[in-house]
């Protein structure tokens, strides 16, 4: 496996992985991350994924603690070296397929203010923009922004839109939407851009869970469409 | 219970912050200055990992219906107790029923105030730092109004042994006594002095041309209205990337300088978000962290590049400082 260390400041390192947003170094990503989820180094304090490289962040004392010699070597050096080894010489016990999350979504109406935009922009039905929206999986690439929020990949084209000139001052909580070649969810009530296209009575982040974020980088999520009584019904459920 | 009876500009519940659930996209938060917050935990006879009251620019007023062993540290906002000027850096023990109020900074940005045992507010994944967007986690999610109750948590004994020293004072009965003896932070002087803010390379230093890396370090940078908890926006010289180019988003972490195209710098800190798609043009050291947050909007700045090697060094050296001024404390209370 190609890839490239660097220090993100003085208790950070970047695992670089490649240089653009496609399936291949996802699958290298999600590779790294299980590597280093069965190891347990002191010194480690967690890791975040992105599109094409896994940041650890380490704990420069416990670094020098692990290596128990009166002159131990810059605590970024060896990490460094102990990530060398890691992926030099060892490959994941065992690759898991991704978790498939399946995310119901009632489209369109109050819900989805802008699937009539959506279909027209894109001279389509609004019921073929569903369609369209619901026809593949997408891959969870990362998590950031706000907790829980997954940037996915792999949306058709066909139902692409540029985001709102003026953005809502409001978008819902399970707010699903399209931004340009985009699609997401809204974990949280904020202000944005997006064209609403549904929403979600799945919470994508609740704090008591553990994971707290129904989705991790890595998933894959299917969205299906549900009616009205439907998205009451889970509502209820997930409250 | 403590009740809080002005809040303040801007007055929440932080720890050393909340780890490990970046990767869901949750902010670590914590206190901005992490070492003045240490400090007034030590101080008190907690353990540096509880939850203190950040204050900033100018602090809260507030009614203790308890006895309590307190500190103050970091930014000197004149703390008064009953109209009474307090020390800080230093254990106080104030009667129940004394009223702390805190005023404009003459000096620094941010104030913290620990109490022994805490502030008991619940633990929501691990920490009880506030996280304001997310309104997650310190007190009921967000920064203190007037009327809150804060309760405290249980003493240690070794705050039972500081509240003697802090009480040990012969002459009539006041509100509060404090000890004559007090602690310094690691970076007063580099404060005092104004001296640069030291800053490493990052992945993307060379996104920016070697000119422009050297005016990062040449020119100063003013700390503009437009900065809070999330972030420092700087204005200074124009920093621009050598060439227009797409950067895919990816971790950052407190300290990361990233740069939007318009050319001003962003010094990222405690409440961030937990990844970004601007390239990056340095790194603050994690030793010049808790100076820079004590600097104020319209205050000026310098930079100055060190190597990853100094940077490391510097940070062991300061934990070792801390170890020390753990150590002295500890003796200090048992020597009474």
């Amino acid at each position: 496996m190609k890839y490239q260390l660097y220090p993100l400041g003085d208790q950070a390192i970047v695992i670089d992985l490649g240089d653009s947003i496609n399936k291949d170094i996802h699958q290298r990503v999600r590779t790294v991350m299980l590597q280093l989820d069965e190891q347990s180094f002191d010194w480690m304090i967690e890791y975040v994924s992105s599109f094409t490289s896994v940041t650890i962040y380490y704990d420069p004392i416990k670094v020098i603690k692990a290596q128990s010699c009166s002159s131990p070597t810059l605590p970024y050096d060896f990490v460094a070296q102990t990530i060398n080894r890691l992926l030099q010489t060892s490959e994941p016990k065992r690759i898991t397929d991704p978790q498939v999350v399946e995310i119901p979504v009632l489209y369109g109406g109050k819900a989805g203010p802008d699937l009539k935009e959506v279909a027209q922009y894109n001279r389509l039905a609004p019921k073929e923009v569903i369609d369209i929206h619901t026809s593949k999986a997408y891959f969870v690439y990362m998590i950031g922004f706000a907790p829980g929020f997954p940037y996915l990949g792999g949306m058709s084209k066909r139902i692409a839109m540029p985001r709102k000139p003026t953005p809502r001052l409001s978008i819902p909580a399970g707010s699903v939407g399209i931004a340009g070649e985009q699609t997401g969810i809204y974990p949280i009530a904020t202000p944005g851009g997006w064209q609403i296209i549904g929403q979600t009575p799945v919470k994508l982040f609740t704090p008591s869970y553990s994971p707290p974020s129904l989705l991790q980088a890595g998933d894959s999520i299917r969205f299906t469409s549900i009616t009205a009584e439907e998205f009451e019904a889970l509502g209820d459920k997930h409250d | 219970m403590i009740k809080i009876t002005k809040p303040g500009l801007f007055s929440s519940v932080q720890d050393i912050g909340r780890y490990g659930y970046q990767k869901y996209g949750v902010s670590v938060s914590g206190a901005m200055d992490s070492i003045s917050h240490r400090l007034a935990n030590l101080l008190v006879g907690n353990d540096e990992y509880q939850s203190t009251i950040e204050c900033t620019m100018a602090g809260p007023e507030m009614e203790f219906h308890q006895d309590c062993l307190l500190s103050i540290c970091g930014g000197d906002f004149n703390p008064t107790i009953n109209k009474q000027s307090v020390g800080m850096w230093r254990p106080v023990w104030v009667k129940k029923g004394s009223v702390l109020r805190f005023g404009q900074s003459i000096e620094g940005c941010r104030a913290y105030l620990a109490v022994s045992g805490g502030f008991d507010v619940p633990k929501v994944l691990g920490s009880r730092s506030t996280f304001m967007r997310a309104k997650m986690g310190g007190f009921q999610g967000r920064a203190l109004k007037k009327g809150d109750q804060l309760k405290t948590g249980r003493a240690s004994a070794v705050a039972e042994q500081i509240q003697r020293l802090a009480g040990k004072k012969d002459g009539p009965i006041v509100s509060f006594h404090e000890t004559n003896w007090f602690v310094r932070p690691p970076y007063s002087s580099r404060f005092k002095r104004k001296l640069p803010i030291r800053v490493v390379k990052s992945k993307q230093t060379e996104w920016f041309a070697k000119d422009t890396q050297n005016q990062l370090v040449e020119r100063l940078f003013t700390i503009t209205a437009q900065s809070d908890r999330m972030g420092y926006r700087l204005d200074g010289p124009e920093i621009k990337w050598k060439e227009k180019k797409e950067m895919i988003s990816e971790a950052v972490s407190i300290g990361t300088i990233q740069v939007p195209a318009e050319g001003n710098p962003i010094v990222l800190l405690a409440d961030r978000q937990t990844t970004g798609g601007y390239p990056k043009i340095a790194q603050v050291t994690t030793v010049d962290i808790p100076y820079l947050a004590q600097m104020k909007p319209g205050e000026t700045l310098q930079f100055e590049w060190i190597s990853l090697k100094e940077a490391q060094q510097l940070y062991l050296e300061r934990e070792k400082e801390i170890q020390q001024l753990k150590t002295g404390l500890l003796l200090k209370i048992k020597g009474g």
